[in-house]
């Protein structure tokens, strides 16, 4: 595992002393943030902690009532905003396709930041959206609909959008929501290709708390507001946090094969098995 | 309309523009045919002489120019914007069902015309689009501020509701007014029902260069539409200011209803149908759903026009009447042989 410590590559992204507030209660309580570059972030918190009030506001699209986002070290929200949707891109939770958008169609949207009034569709574009929909692997079904999909293929689709934007920093807002495990798994290791393969910066909010310790290079926790603990899952993945950040009872286990923690919750009223026995 | 060959051909756009043309081609085979027919009927050779060739001397181009010409491009503009603003509408909204009509747009330019000349007295026809503009936009903003004062504020639902709200008073404040005064009734009654007879032609020359303005920029703002539809924070996220978008729509779909309300009366269907009839040739992308939207909805009011003026001569009937009665069961066939 690559530590934060052990790559310091230049910084694009990073929230200093943000802070965020909906009709006066607070949301976000100046938080610092560095997003390593090209590895994988992951922001995990119970419901309401603000980590989708920090992505939002590390993609600019929600403005910070104090401190700021520095994107290659210029404050986000001074940026043009086109100019910046060609450097960023971000997928937010739960998008919606028009009713009859075709795959192809929705992907190509992903090629607005770069499109001007003059220039509307060139041979660049075409190239960015069929490798897009090649990466996500929906090129298959390029040409239906994209309300006729699957949960998973869809947010393939979105991702193959956000890809198509050619940007080397993705924010995603819990990309895995309503998705089964196994599409779970592959969309994350999609994701994890990204970065691992091709060198892009994600920074990804998640529900899943055995997910975000397998895939997180950078793990983030978060309560009320506030970073709790930061650094790889190794370092902070430990029962005294998932009980300090969550108020949840659970043994954080090493997978044997893998090396990866995995999170065991503990409710009062679950099933005690009986003592498991070798086949 | 089958000619438009390339159904969701949104990323080719040299697949997706083949459409333009042939269209183009009907809607002058559209224009000139609504010219051709009437009381008189004309040949084509004659239209097309008059038109290029005009000689005053001659009483079938004195026709042409001064009666049947001006007729023709009204329908020509006000089919367009209608079925523009409608499609606009059912983009921004993310709702099907929107059209031109539904944040009380229609109403309130009709509800501002009619106090205008009946409570006012006002009878000057040069004001009349600007009147029709600020009732509409009067109308939006009280609309907007309603749906406001909803818990959970201004979405889609709380204005689709409070327009109907909205639509349905003024609806009502018209007709008080009708009862109460008998003369004015008989002016506007026609003007109601929506229709291209008899209107003041010195109107185009006030209300066409705002239309024309419109329909550019309604065109040109098309392809972000597509992107809003996705949702404000995707359109964000891809470098689309949602706000000032938002704005600029607005104003392209209030100067298009009010103008068209001032030109033709409260036309239903066109803004609701047409956009869907185009959706099911060119898909759902609305960077071509609006280009062929405005120019299928042009043509659709010139042969509906057309239909008014020679069903049941010598009368003529109301176009806003034959424009839902012959358009529904056509949408209808549509839609079906479409979907089977």
């Amino acid at each position: 595992m690559s530590g934060s410590a052990t790559t310091q590559r230049t910084l694009r992204l990073e929230g200093i002393g943000l802070s965020v507030g909906y009709g006066g209660s607070t949301v976000l309580d100046n938080v610092d943030l560095a997003i390593p570059t090209g590895e994988i972030t992951i922001l995990i918190g119970p419901n309401g902690c603000g980590k989708s009030t920090l992505l939002k506001a590390m993609a600019r699209i929600l403005t910070p009532t104090r401190g700021s986002v520095l994107l290659d070290g210029k404050d986000i929200h001074r940026l043009d905003t086109k100019s910046v949707a060609a450097r960023l891109g971000l997928l937010p939770q739960g998008p919606i396709a028009p009713e009859g958008l075709t795959v192809r169609e929705l992907v190509a949207q992903g090629r607005f930041p770069h499109q001007t009034l003059l220039r509307q569709w060139s041979r660049t574009d075409e190239d960015a959206v069929n490798g897009a929909m090649d990466i996500a692997g929906i090129t298959d079904f390029a040409d239906r609909s994209v309300d006729t999909l699957s949960g998973g293929q869809r947010q393939r689709c979105w991702v193959a959008m956000v890809l198509a934007q050619e940007t080397d920093l993705i924010l995603l807002d819990e990309p895995t929501t309503f998705l089964d495990l196994k599409v779970q798994v592959d969309l994350m290791d999609l994701l994890a290709g990204l970065a691992h393969q091709r060198g892009r910066t994600l920074v990804i909010v998640l529900h899943e708390l055995s997910l975000a310790a397998a895939y997180a290079d950078y793990l983030v926790m978060m309560k009320e507001g506030h970073i709790v603990a930061t650094g790889t899952p190794d370092e902070i993945f430990t029962a005294g946090r998932l009980k300090e950040v969550f108020g949840l009872d659970a043994k954080v286990l090493r997978d044997p094969d893998s090396g990866r923690m995995v999170c065991v919750p503990s409710g009062t009223r679950m099933r005690r098995a009986a003592p498991v026995t070798a086949q | 309309m089958s000619a438009i060959a390339a159904p969701h051909a949104g990323t080719h756009p040299v697949r997706a523009w083949s459409g333009v043309p042939v269209l183009l081609g009907v809607l002058l085979l559209a224009f000139l045919l609504h010219i051709a027919v009437g009381a008189k009927q004309l040949s084509l050779g004659t239209v097309i002489e008059a038109l290029f060739n005009f000689d005053q001397t001659v009483f079938d181009h004195v026709i042409v120019r001064n009666l049947r010409l001006p007729r023709a491009v009204l329908a020509v503009l006000v089919g367009a914007s209608l079925s523009l603003a409608g499609a606009l509408m059912q983009g921004v909204t993310r709702n099907p069902l929107a059209d031109p009509a539904l944040l009380g747009l229609t109403s309130g330019a009709a509800f501002a015309v009619v106090i205008a000349t009946s409570v006012l007295g006002l009878s000057s026809m040069v004001f009349i689009p600007w009147i029709a503009m600020l009732g509409a936009l009067g109308a939006a903003l009280i609309v907007y501020l309603i749906a406001r004062l909803v818990p959970g504020g201004a979405t889609p639902l709380s204005l689709t509701l409070s327009g109907a709200a909205i639509s349905a008073f003024l609806s009502a404040v018209i007709s008080v007014v009708h009862l109460l005064d008998q003369d004015t009734f008989e002016n506007l009654r026609v003007w109601l029902t929506g229709g291209l007879a008899g209107r003041d032609i010195t109107l185009l020359l006030y209300v066409g260069p705002p239309i024309a303005l419109a329909l550019i920029g309604g065109v040109l703002l098309a392809p972000r539409v597509t992107v809003l539809a996705m949702g404000d924070e995707v359109a964000q996220g891809l470098g689309v200011k949602t706000g000032a978008l938002k704005i600029q729509l607005l104003a392209v779909v209030v100067v298009l209803t009010a103008c068209s309300v001032a030109l033709a009366g409260p036309l239903g269907f066109i803004g609701l149908v047409i956009p869907h009839i185009v959706r099911l040739y060119v898909g759902s992308d609305y960077r071509w759903i609006v280009p062929y939207a405005a120019l299928a909805g042009a043509i659709y009011l010139l042969g509906v026009d057309t239909i008014a003026r020679i069903a049941i001569p010598p009368r003529e009937i109301s176009t806003g009447i034959i424009t839902a009665m012959i358009g529904a069961p056509l949408f209808v066939q549509l839609v079906r042989r479409r979907t089977r």
